[in-house]
């Protein structure tokens, strides 16, 4: 399968264009438009969406208090389609206080650690894939917004140098799939666009809801790369940049990828 | 948490309309077949029966076996007769046990 994947890749690169620029906004994809119709329609009904189960354990994590604290998420936040619209657009955001930008799973941990004085939860738990995927349903709709300042663009920067490195033994970058080759095809599958508007996702592969890092380990293992470990800052800038690459793009969380 | 399940009933419904019924339900499916980090068979884990009743009528039934996806999503017709409750159960494994209830009006 592997070999089959690396063998497929080299023939596309054969005839591979001079490493081009970013896509333009106008030819933007999301992965949704890739998907089969049966695929599409079942992120479409909210009772046929498996990340609906999630999103409803969120919902209950929600409510639920927790911590040394014994304070709920709606303690301080209310209530969430209301004070967590337009939240997960934003995402990951630069934390002035770190120095550095954090995605929404490390801003519910700090959440938890900080106001809650509660453990956090491990990086692709249910629980926190739950809550992720109901603070980021409520911005479903909304358009991705990462903000514009200079120490954002720092990371974005480091982001997108990261997209275009080489790396991995087939020596490839994010770039030469995501940016150059979209209309392809890598082993049938169609490659895509690489566009991060609907996580956490409900991947049919995984059988499961994953976060976006899950997803980006996943391709730098194709790769044959070193994946960094879950929630390393390569891979929040990496996740930066791709949402800034998707400026202006509806979210749409909880979405089904095959 | 106990396992969580997504209903889809119309509502309301004209007598004799061939009315859609949708259920999904929060399951692992754990085939049985696949190995653990040692080698070890992971103990199969499935659901192995779904049944729906309405107004205490049997009207659907399906059997899961090894090979169905976790999270398992069923869509199937009935005719919608009277007012009443379509009654959903999902039976399998470990004593798995799950039921759900919906209100149909007919007019």
């Amino acid at each position: 399968m592997r070999i089959g994947h690396a063998a497929a890749a080299l023939t596309i690169l054969a005839g591979i264009v001079p490493a081009g620029a970013e896509i333009a906004t106008a030819q933007r994809k999301s992965g949704y438009d890739f998907m089969a119709r049966t695929t599409q329609a079942m992120q479409d009904g909210d009772t046929s969406n498996p990340g609906m189960l999630w999103v409803l354990d969120g919902a209950a994590l929600w409510d639920r208090k927790a911590g040394a604290a014994n304070r709920s998420c709606a303690d301080c936040h209310g209530d969430a389609p209301t004070s967590m619209k337009g939240v997960a657009a934003r995402y990951p955001e630069f934390n002035a206080t770190l120095g550095r930008p954090i995605n929404i799973e490390q801003r519910i941990n700090l959440c938890r650690a900080d106001r809650q004085q509660a453990k956090p939860l491990p990086y692709e738990s249910k629980d926190l894939l739950a809550l992720t995927a109901f603070v980021a349903r409520q911005s479903r709709g909304q358009p991705i917004a990462i903000a514009e300042d200079e120490p954002t663009r720092r990371s974005v920067e480091t982001g997108r140098a990261a997209f275009v490195r080489r790396q991995g033994q087939l020596n490839l970058s994010c770039a030469q799939c995501h940016d150059d080759n979209w209309s392809g095809r890598l082993a049938g599958n169609p490659l895509t666009q690489g566009q991060p508007t609907g996580y956490p996702i409900y991947r049919l592969e995984w059988q499961s809801l994953g976060s976006l890092q899950r997803r980006l380990r996943n391709c730098l293992t194709g790769m044959r790369a070193e994946a960094p470990a879950l929630g390393a800052q390569e891979l929040v800038d990496l996740e930066l940049y791709l949402m800034s690459r998707a400026r202006g793009m509806p979210i749409e969380t909880p979405a089904v990828r095959p | 948490m106990a396992a969580r399940a997504l209903i889809n009933v119309p509502p309301t419904a004209k007598r004799g309309e061939i009315v859609v019924i949708k259920a999904l339900i929060s399951h692992e499916m754990e085939s049985g077949f696949r190995p653990n980090a040692v080698g070890q068979l992971i103990p199969r884990n499935i659901i192995k029966e779904f049944v729906c009743t309405y107004n205490g009528v049997e009207v659907f039934r399906a059997e899961f076996f090894s090979a169905i996806s976790a999270n398992p999503f069923l869509s199937f017709t009935t005719v919608a007769t009277e007012s009443g409750t379509v009654t959903m159960t999902w039976k399998g494994d470990n004593g798995f046990f799950a039921t759900e209830s919906v209100a149909i009006a007919v007019e």
